[in-house]
Formats: structure tokens, C-alpha cells, sequence
């Protein structure tokens, strides 16, 4: 029962389609767990569940050892830090106000939010004095996606969900924020979760990578492991990368 | 224009005003509170737009004639005017409330879901703030067409500047058609103008 986050046995079907089948996984406190799988494996649905925004229609998902179902909602998801592609900054906020809404529903002081929210964006490369006044249409996409995760840690969550975050972002900022991401995982030791569909990425970032096909789980396994794994699916992803890969089976920078 | 015409201009273009104001605060009571509720409820939207539809197909004459004879909001008066003026206003705040509510990005109210948002803070601090410019829309259109629509009040006994117009029509005098209709297109070029001004400066987000 050490797991922070467990799905047991979980299904769920949706207009007849059945998109996670039998989904079982535990992810252990402090791990960067990496849901690889193709648009349509179910990888998203899996990570909608941990945070409530899903529930599953057969089977558990257990956080912090209570499945979700019996989570007061509200309290789950103020747990849990949430970033997606599409960001999904508050428009009508500035930057520091988008940072510090979780602070601010739970009824932290302002000043606390404030220094909080400067603190933050320092944290993910963004200085405040330059950046905290403005609205999320005065940024660029890597910006935002910065603020994104500013946001998601803002109230000191223990499970950080990435819906393919960085997917939309130029391959030079991305490999920006990727390292961003690595350099801060080390220095605060959550627990994330994270979805992607990109191959390298999941090598990159995953302390485990768990591959979905089909809404099941194919192959579970550490990145150096998981680049020697043999079988159709994981062939299929490890081909993308090509003659990328060393004669280790690493993958070449 | 007879300079002595003057002083009850001004008293039926208050009247008028009146109408509309009372008219519009009823329609947007009811219409934005109706349609957040079927921005919750997708089984209630054909039936609340449908009405607020047929509504506005009336003729707006024949509306006011077919509120007459209905008890306790109808008969002859200022009442009744302003229950078909209600009426015609409600349609474009629903529709608006409901496009400006729907018409927030997608991955916006994921966020703020995901973030732990309550159904009501999820509304009052992020949908109403988002779509208070498509609302102001609305309550803009209904309120130019209310102005214009408040004249046929005259023919049940709703006073306003329509008095001019029907008494104009009926002694066809054009000085006293034009008594009634140049203050009522003055009125709504003003109310226009002065709610586009409002709905500017909600064109933060």
C-alpha cells in the first residue's frame, strides 16, 4: 500500500468503446512515471483519472491508498498539480494570478501568494519583475507552458500530472524546458506522472515508462530496460528513434 | 416641429426610457440566470431557446394584442407593454449568455476543474468574466430593438414615445410622427453607442 497512486483492474468504456481495458499500475512515491502509448491508447483517459476529471467504469484508482471515487473532489485535485498541452492560463489573469490561483482558493494571505508565485516563476526561468504583471497573451508558447508548471507546483502538490506538455512547443524550446523540467524534479522530489507520445521524451524523462496499446498496458519498464525490450509495440516506438541509438541502446543527444 | 411640443417630448421620452429600462432589467434578470442554467442542462436548451425563439417571431403588434385579454398580465397599460417587451428582449441575452458561457476555451475549464475550482467559482471567476463581453453583446442588441419595439407600447395605452407616433398616423400629421420617431432613433443610437463603449472595455480577455 506504499503506492501513491494505484489503478486497479480499471476499464472504462464510452459509447460502446472500450479505451482502458484490465489497466493495472502503481506509481511509488518520488518516480517520474511516463504513460507512453499512440493518440488513442488510453493514455490520457488513465491520466484523467488520478486527478477526478474521469471515472473509471469498472476497477479502482487509488490515491494515497482511497480510491477517487471516495475523495472529496474539491480536495483531491488542489493535491494535484495539472499541466496540459493547450496550458489553459486564465486569460483575464495576469501571469502571477494564473501562479497563484490554487494558493488563493485555499485561502492563502496575499502577501504568501505573492512572494510564492515570484518564487515560482524564478524557479521555472521566468523573472518576476519582468513577467509577473503580464497577461498570457503577451507570452510566447514557451513561456506559457513555463507558468503552466509554475502553476501546477503552486500550492506544493505531492503528484504533478503533465498532459503532453511540451508537445506543441519548437523542438529547441522544448528541449529547454524538458532539461528545466529534469533540473527541477531533482531539486523538489515529486511524484509526476506524465503523458507523451513522443519515444525520446519518455527515455528522457521517465524514471519508469509504462506503454499503453489499445487501453492496455504493453510494457512496464525503466528507460535503459525498456530500449532492449523486444515486442511489436515497443519495436514500433524504438524504431522512431532509429539509427538515433547507440550501440548501447542509448539514445545519441 | 411646434416649440410647444417640447415639454411633453421630454416627459414621453422619460416614460419611454422607463419602459426600457424596467423591461430590460427584467429580461436580463431572467435571461442570463436562464442561460447559465442551460449551460448546465444541454436537455433544457432546445425547449428555453425554442420559446425564447417563437417569442421573438411574433409580430410585435400582434404580441401586444394577444396580451390583452391574458389575466393578471394583461389589459390595457404600461404592464403589459412591458411583459411583450420582456419578451422580445429575452432572446438575444440567452443566446448571447449561452454562446459567451460555451465559447470559453475548452482547455481554460479543464484548468480550472483540474485546479480544484468549485462548480461556482468555475462560473463567477472564470466563465461570467470570460463571456462578459458576448452578454454585454446581447443586452446591447435587446436593448437598440427594445427602444425601436417600446413605440407600439403606445397602442395598448403604454405611453412612451409611441403616443406621437400612433397620434401622428391617425391625424396624418408628419411634424407629430416625427415628434415620437426622431427622439426614439436618437435614444437608441445613444444606447448603442454608450453600451459599445461598456463592451469595449471588457475586451481584456
Amino acid at each position: 500500500m506504499s503506492a501513491l497512486v494505484a489503478f486497479r483492474n480499471v476499464s472504462y468504456r464510452i459509447g460502446g468503446r472500450e479505451i482502458l481495458r484490465d489497466f493495472n499500475l502503481e506509481i511509488d512515491a518520488g518516480e517520474t512515471l511516463v504513460l507512453l502509448g499512440r493518440s488513442g491508447s488510453g493514455k490520457t483517459t488513465a491520466l484523467k483519472m488520478v486527478n477526478g476529471l474521469i471515472f473509471p467504469t469498472s476497477g479502482q484508482v487509488l490515491v494515497e491508498g482511497k480510491a477517487t471515487s471516495e475523495w472529496d473532489r474539491i480536495r483531491l485535485r488542489r493535491r494535484i498539480g495539472y499541466v496540459i498541452q493547450d496550458v489553459g492560463l486564465f486569460p483575464h489573469f495576469t501571469v502571477a494570478q494564473n501562479v497563484g490561483l490554487v494558493p488563493r482558493l485555499e485561502g492563502w494571505p496575499p502577501e504568501k501568494i505573492e512572494t510564492r508565485a515570484e518564487e515560482l516563476l524564478r524557479s521555472v526561468g521566468l523573472e518576476p519583475r519582468q513577467f509577473a504583471a503580464r497577461r498570457p497573451r503577451e507570452l510566447s508558447g514557451g513561456q506559457r507552458q513555463r507558468v503552466g508548471v509554475a502553476r501546477a507546483l503552486a500550492a506544493d502538490p505531492p503528484l504533478l500530472l503533465f498532459d503532453e506538455p511540451f508537445g506543441a512547443l519548437d523542438p529547441i524550446t522544448r528541449l529547454e524546458i524538458q532539461r528545466q523540467f529534469l533540473a527541477l524534479r531533482e531539486s523538489l522530489g515529486k511524484t509526476a506522472i506524465f503523458v507523451t507520445h513522443d519515444v525520446r521524451e519518455a527515455v528522457t524523462l521517465g524514471t519508469r515508462i509504462g506503454l499503453l496499446k489499445d487501453g492496455r498496458l504493453d510494457t512496464l519498464a525503466a528507460p535503459g530496460e525498456f530500449l532492449r525490450t523486444r515486442g511489436a509495440e515497443v519495436e514500433a516506438f524504438l524504431a522512431v528513434l532509429g539509427e538515433r541509438r547507440d550501440h548501447a541502446g542509448r539514445v545519441a543527444p | 416641429m411646434p416649440a410647444g411640443l417640447l415639454p411633453e417630448i421630454g416627459e414621453r421620452a422619460l416614460e419611454h426610457l422607463l419602459l426600457v429600462a424596467v423591461s430590460l432589467g427584467i429580461a436580463t434578470g431572467i435571461g442570463i440566470p436562464a442561460g447559465i442554467l442551460i449551460t448546465r442542462r444541454a436537455a433544457l436548451r432546445g425547449w428555453i431557446v425554442g420559446f425564447a425563439n417563437v417569442m421573438q417571431t411574433v409580430p410585435s403588434l400582434a404580441l401586444f394584442g394577444f396580451l390583452i385579454p391574458i389575466p393578471l398580465i394583461g389589459g390595457i397599460g404600461e404592464r403589459t407593454a412591458i411583459v411583450a417587451l420582456v419578451l422580445y428582449a429575452l432572446l438575444p441575452i440567452l443566446r448571447n449568455t449561452l454562446a459567451g458561457i460555451l465559447g470559453v476555451d475548452a482547455a481554460v475549464r479543464e484548468s480550472a476543474v483540474a485546479m480544484g475550482m468549485t462548480p461556482r467559482q468555475l462560473l463567477w471567476q472564470v466563465e461570467m468574466p470570460l463571456a462578459a463581453r458576448t452578454i454585454l453583446t446581447g443586452v446591447r442588441v435587446a436593448t437598440v430593438a427594445t427602444v425601436g419595439t417600446a413605440t407600439i407600447a403606445a397602442a395598448i395605452g403604454g405611453g412612451g414615445l409611441g403616443v406621437f407616433i400612433f397620434a401622428g398616423i391617425y391625424s396624418v400629421n408628419t411634424q407629430l410622427i416625427l415628434a415620437g420617431a426622431l427622439p426614439a432613433a436618437i435614444l437608441a443610437l445613444a444606447a448603442d453607442g454608450g453600451l459599445g463603449w461598456v463592451e469595449r472595455r471588457f475586451s481584456l480577455a
